[in-house]
């Protein structure tokens, strides 16, 4: 990074800030060593000459397609080569070659050998596991059909097992049920492993996992019986060819379903598997993934609109006066700020729940799952919360980016359509909080007769103690000290008491009226998400708060302070109903959190700069010609439009085509 | 044939579809027109749309010229004029997907700015498409702030020429439509000097590339700048100018000019400009945000009503998504958003209207009040829309972001919308200045214009309502928003006064407030939304139940405002706590009343299939048919991908087996 070229706004910027970025990038990343190493490896894939190539914005799909299919191979041989084993550095290796993209062979890395080595038999782990290794077999997993996703047994699919001929005869019965959306399906893999309800001996047995070939080994034409292409473009995903698979009277062998857990006999008996409650163990482990990914997504946004708002000049503050930065508007502080806030927090959270993931992993192979109903409903209520608020913040600021964070060159629009399907895979968020509510619900009903519940439901427990008197749980005064991050949270704390207790409320009212269970928690669901919102937001500033405490250096705290302090008060100004109807705030409080989120808008503003450079994006993974660490933004755009494809010829051929040809008739 | 699923939604519909669309146009007579121009344009296979999600940057702008070209034909053919009744049919019809917008904004300011003798000469030209013209406002380093512009255009008395130069990189002109690779000619924004002083911005006609075979001309330096969210239709260009000389008589002259010796004479009044802004600010509200506001609910609740997920009772067959709840909850507050801002535009249309006959009298009173209302509402409009396309986007699960659904379109352009004609922040702190303005004039008993009049008569008092019922009466929930807004407006008012008053200079103060003032701008456009909407409603006569299902709509629109900010409404106790429950019990009833009337309120937005390109939303319902046979349609699955063979199969099959 030559220093000397850097713009001088972004120069002063950086020379102003009252903490070393590095300190804070170590606390991002779990250490100076995880810094040191993540740098080696970003290294290794930015100094390598294979991974180069043309700017994407400028290809087609099918030309990016291609380039990514083409960097996956060479990654996965160069992983190999390195000795790249460790997930965290894997991961990193495959974002730094994909830039934050996602890529073909990510469902082959992801899931189709994950599944193998989870759920396949030794017999089958020799018979898959190394041609998949070697990619010899590539492989998807397809499981959402066009008809049914979050829902998954409404799945259409069918695997019928026939004894005379030892083999499971598969089919898509419906258009409904053809699979759809499987990452990978469409042009890349030769095999899939498919979901399918199990039909044997006349019976249903629920989806069960099978390897099922799709395209012959050698030519990858598809398969008899096999109708497979893409489904054609996205809202992003570009490099990605999902897919559409059709089977018709499809045959696999009986060794093709996946049997570690339940099995069918030769004879086609069927063997039931023993728990199920394992598989809560993937799924909070890839939500815990959603939850740093919209950590991750949201910084990258930032840097790029707060770097850019740091080199733009418009206006007129002060009469007479130069123009001044962007920053300097209040409202682009409040635009911007408080998603930085945010950003940092979901880092923070996400860090949480991998550790505890990775801590009860322990207990859970020692046969404890005690804890595991709390952390798959506490993740699926944070997917969705962190979710929603990042996809939100993205596009706050490309918006705060004006009329440039609309072209492609700002970096943003790839950022946005990239993270945006999370607030729908891996569980559709709506879907997610309500999962979360009935955990919640269920919490409180155990309070309600007696009982206590621990971790981060325990608040409920004061319940129980409100109970004698005649009002609601919240209208106990908490006295909330605006300026002490730990009084902050017991006001989320009352704040997600109340709407949790209200929910759980106007459920037992809707109940009471003869309602079917179904209908009442239907005409229920909107209190519900509410409280989920609630719950999971008390989670998060308490989780900010408490990450406080752990940091050494007194620059860096005061710096995460003044973050943490607006993340909670912002929060608060935005949900100023809930605060106030429970009685937790009074209208001159609220008034005071308003003045007081500004006034930590001035503050943040001098560390701005260095907030986002802490986050440590290489320029290449930013991607961004309005975020690059120099801030040469202008002349960059230029050099940037130049190569666009409309530009490729001085007259472009629609002149001769068509606008030539009208000018001489009329 | 129809999916039964839908079918039966069109069997108990409260109303009738086809009375509610006429009413919508206004007349039978407009109805018949719009399908009329509609149905020509779909007819005409030049204007399919059917590739358009397959299509390359390159495609979709050489698609657009040729539309482009094809509708002068077309208009011919059919006898239509640009002064017709049918003209503002037209752009709905092709949606969007044309090129030349740019060269009717040039044609428009040549009109406006431009002297009679400048109008006589370009005028014909350009609507014989002699020339193409653009307009070159925004730069590089600037936008919505006109002033910053750096563009210079110097004037050589010698030569009675103007030099205009692009004296640094930011003052490179970048973003213009059509300007890329289309245009000839551009009305280019500058400052203008004459005997070294500056005069500031002024307008010039500057040809960019030859007449004959559209070469660039001396001097010019002009391209597309590169791919966006969208509008890959249009060619959004770059132009650098170096010394690049216009005759004295290109400056567009109607109210400056600048005399052979140099003598800089301004004549009649630069408040029109504004006008100019306002009646952009006004079109572009119903086309580029509301109709795509009432596609998308077209697109997500027909799909909601065909899309069945989970079941609500055992045993039953699965629900429609759209009996959920959750569903209703995102999606029939945008159905009502769409409603209410159809007839704000229809009350904007008639202000402008009445302004524009003063105008013509002279009279430029109406102007500041017509200048804040469309920016406050251009900004408002638009920001809702946007978010309510979004909304539709995501209740449509994973199927929502293929391009296929026509939800990721509609999205990425109507985003655009809150950007350009003015940055949405600004716009909204210039409506708060007149509202500021006027609160501080009524407060010293001086007269303030009538949308505007509520801030003089400051009831006291709290909300009345008794029971969940009293919030369906539309003087109720009225009030309400007048109440906030009020207060929102008067409390900026005075936090200004003692910023001021302690000693901060005004225009640090001014920026100090500015959060509040954008939420007070808000409030107001929210407030005259809703009275508007209630007034509408009490004023129907048409039968058919049009009247009852308006006023569910309208009382939707007004009780899902206060349940997503309750906030504003409980702050100084007008709306207490236990009233706030009333909103939500009043409000989530509403939602189950309005899903009996969801499909057939869409259907009377007439929307046909083509004009919605999307596998989702059609009017048959027949939705994973559509969607599967449009995906073949791919050429990512007509040809095979070269990827494999080229670097899949000779990398893996050959080095991998050594490992």
């Amino acid at each position: 990074r030559k220093i000397t070229m850097m713009n001088a706004d972004l120069r002063r910027e950086r020379a102003a800030a009252t903490f070393q970025t590095e300190l804070l990038t170590h606390i991002l990343d779990g250490g100076a060593e995880r810094t040191r190493r993540r740098k080696e490896i970003e290294a290794l894939v930015l100094n390598d000459p294979d991974f180069q190539h043309e700017d994407l914005n400028f290809l087609s799909r099918s030309q990016r397609y291609e380039q990514a299919i083409r960097k996956s191979a060479l990654m996965v041989m160069k992983l190999r080569e390195y000795g790249i084993a460790d997930p965290e550095e894997i991961y990193w290796f495959k974002s730094f070659v994909h830039r934050g993209r996602p890529e073909p062979l990510d469902l082959h890395l992801g899931m189709f050998l994950p599944t193998l080595l989870t759920q396949a038999t030794p017999e089958q782990q020799d018979r898959f596991f190394m041609p998949a290794w070697n990619l010899e077999i590539i492989g998807t997993y397809a499981q959402t059909e066009m008809g049914h996703g979050t829902h998954l047994r409404g799945l259409e699919t069918t695997a019928t097992y026939d004894p005379a001929t030892q083999e499971f005869i598969l089919n898509s019965p419906t258009v409904t049920s053809i699979k759809w959306w499987p990452g990978g399906l469409g042009k890349t893999s030769n095999h899939a492993i498919v979901l399918a309800q199990l039909y044997t001996q006349g019976q249903c047995k629920g989806l069960h996992a099978f390897i099922v070939p799709i395209r012959q080994l050698g030519t990858h034409e598809p398969l008899p019986g096999i109708t497979v292409g893409d489904i054609g473009p996205k809202f992003g995903y570009d490099e990605m060819d999902n897919g559409y698979l059709k089977m018709d009277n499809f045959r696999i062998p009986r060794e093709n379903m996946l049997m570690k857990y339940a099995q069918v006999e030769p004879d086609g008996t069927y063997v039931k598997p023993l728990s199920d409650k394992l598989t809560y163990g993937t799924m909070v482990f890839i939500r815990s993934l959603i939850v740093g990914d919209s950590a991750r997504s949201l910084s990258r946004a930032c840097t790029i609109a707060i770097r850019y708002s740091a080199v733009r000049h418009q206006s007129e503050l002060k009469p007479g006066e130069p123009e001044p930065q962007i920053l300097d508007y209040q409202t682009q502080q409040y635009k911007l700020f408080p998603l930085l806030a945010t950003a940092y927090a979901f880092h923070f959270v996400g860090a949480y729940i991998k550790d505890t993931y990775r801590r009860i992993s322990g207990d859970i192979n020692d046969g404890d799952l005690s804890e595991l109903p709390e952390l798959h409903a506490l993740t699926a209520g944070l997917k969705a919360f962190t979710s929603w608020t990042a996809n939100a913040g993205i596009e706050e600021c490309r918006m705060a980016c004006g009329g440039h964070g609309y072209s492609r060159c700002s970096g943003i629009p790839d950022i946005y359509v990239t993270f945006t399907p999370s607030c729908t895979y891996e569980g559709e968020n709506t879907v997610m909080m309500l999962q979360t509510a009935r955990f919640l619900v269920k919490s409180y009903t155990q309070v309600s007769s007696g009982q206590r519940v621990t971790g981060m439901v325990s608040y409920l427990n004061d319940l129980s103690r409100q109970r004698i008197q005649p009002q609601h749980v919240a209208a106990r005064t908490v006295t909330v000290r605006i300026n002490d991050p730990v009084s902050l949270v017991e006001a989320y704390k009352a704040r997600a008491a109340r709407l949790v207790e209200a929910a759980a409320k106007n459920l037992q009212a809707e109940l009471n009226h003869r309602k079917s269970k179904e209908d009442a928690w239907n005409r229920t669901s909107v209190d519900l998400v509410r409280a989920s919102e609630a719950h999971c937001h008390y989670v998060i500033v308490k989780l900010f708060t408490a990450k406080l405490a752990e940091i050494s250096n007194a620059a860096v705290r005061a710096v995460l302070t003044e973050l943490c302090l607006l993340y909670a008060l912002y929060g608060i100004s935005r949900n100023t109903g809930d605060f106030l109807q429970a009685g937790i705030l009074t209208d001159a409080q609220i008034t005071q959190v308003n003045q007081r989120v500004k006034e930590l808008l001035a503050i943040i503003r001098h560390n701005a700069v260095a907030l986002v450079d802490s986050f440590d994006f290489h320029d290449v993974h930013l991607g961004s010609v309005l975020g690059r660490y120099d801030g040469n933004v202008y002349e960059n755009m230029f050099e940037w439009a130049k190569k666009s494809p409309l530009n490729k010829t001085e007259v472009h051929e629609s002149f001769h085509k068509h606008l030539k040809p009208m000018q001489a008739k009329l | 044939s129809v999916n039964p699923d839908l079918a039966i939604e069109r069997q108990t519909a409260s109303f009738s579809v086809e009375k509610l669309t006429t009413w919508l146009d206004g007349g039978v007579e407009q109805t018949r027109l719009r399908r009329a121009v509609v149905e020509a344009i779909e007819r005409d296979p030049v204007f399919s749309r059917e590739n358009q999600y397959f299509q390359s940057q390159n495609e979709r702008y050489e698609a657009a010229v040729r539309n482009a070209v094809h509708l002068q034909k077309k208009m011919n053919e059919m006898g239509w004029s640009e002064n017709g009744p049918e003209f503002k049919y037209i752009y709905r019809a092709v949606a969007g997907e044309i090129a030349f917008l740019l060269h009717r904004v040039f044609m428009r300011s040549v009109s406006m700015l431009g002297s009679d003798e400048q109008v006589a000469k370009w005028i014909p030209l350009a609507s014989q498409y002699q020339l193409i013209g653009s307009y070159a406002q925004t730069e590089l380093g600037h936008g919505t702030y006109l002033q910053g512009l750096e563009t210079t255009a110097v004037f050589d008395v010698t030569t009675q020429e103007f030099i205009l130069n692009t004296p640094k990189i930011s003052a490179m002109k970048w973003w213009p439509g059509d300007m890329g690779r289309s245009a000839t000619h551009t009305v280019v924004f500058a400052q203008l000097y004459v005997h070294g002083k500056s005069y500031g911005i002024h307008p010039f006609i500057v040809q960019i590339r030859s007449l004959q075979d559209h070469s660039l001309c001396p001097g010019i330096t002009a391209g597309d700048i590169g791919p966006k969210m969208n509008f890959e239709h249009i060619d959004n260009g770059y132009l650098m100018l170096q010394n690049v000389r216009v005759p004295r008589e290109n400056m567009l002259n109607k109210f400056c000019e600048v005399q052979p010796d140099g003598t800089y004479v301004r004549r009649g009044s630069q408040k029109i400009n504004y006008f100019t802004m306002t009646s952009v600010r006004i079109s572009l509200i119903s086309g580029e945000a509301i109709l795509p506001l009432m596609k998308a609910c077209t697109i997500a609740i027909r799909y909601s009503a065909v899309r069945r997920q989970s079941k609500l009772k055992p045993g039953e067959q699965e629900a429609k998504i759209l009996d959920y709840q959750t569903q209703q909850e995102k999606l029939l507050p945008q159905l009502a958003t769409a409603y209410a801002f159809h007839f704000i535009d229809d009350y904007l249309q008639e202000l402008f209207d009445r302004g524009y006959r003063e105008i013509q009298r002279k009279n430029f009173d109406t102007l500041p009040e017509l200048h804040a209302l469309s920016s406050g509402f251009k900004a408002v409009v638009t920001q809702f829309c946007t978010s309510g396309v979004e909304i539709c986007l995501r209740a449509c699960g994973g199927h929502g972001y293929s391009l296929l659904s026509g939800l990721p379109s509609l999205y990425t352009k109507i985003i655009a919308s809150c950007i350009y004609e003015g940055e949405n922040t600004i716009l909204l702190l210039q409506t708060a200045r007149f509202l500021i303005k006027c609160f501080m004039a009524s407060s010293t008993g001086q007269p303030i214009p009538p949308s505007v009049a509520y801030l003089a008569a400051v009831k006291p008092g709290n909300c009345p309502a008794k029971n969940k019922l009293d919030f369906l009466h539309p003087d109720i929930y009225t009030e309400a928003y007048q109440h906030v807004a009020v207060r929102l407006i008067s409390s900026t008012a005075a936090k200004l006064q003692d910023l001021i008053q302690s000693g901060v200079k005004k225009h640090d103060a001014w920026n100090q407030c500015t959060v509040q003032l954008v939420q007070a701008a808000k409030a107001h456009c929210h407030y005259i939304t809703v009275k508007n909407f209630a007034e509408i409603v009490g004023k129907i006569e048409t039968k058919a139940g049009i009247q009852k299902i308006m006023k569910h709509l309208c009382d939707l629109f007004a009780l899902y405002g206060i349940f997503s900010n309750t906030g504003v409404f409980l702050h100084d106790g007008y709306i207490s706590g236990a009233q706030m429950d009333m909103v939500t019990a009043s409000y989530l009833d509403l939602l189950a009343i309005i899903r009996k009337d969801a499909v057939p309120l869409v259907d009377a937005f007439d929307f046909t299939d083509k004009s919605l390109n999307s596998a989702l939303g059609c009017y048959d319902g027949q939705v994973y048919q559509r969607l599967y046979e449009w995906a073949q349609k791919s050429p990512t699955n007509k040809q095979m991908s070269p990827a494999y063979g080229k670097y899949l199969k000779p990398l893996l099959h050959n080095r991998l087996s050594k490992l």
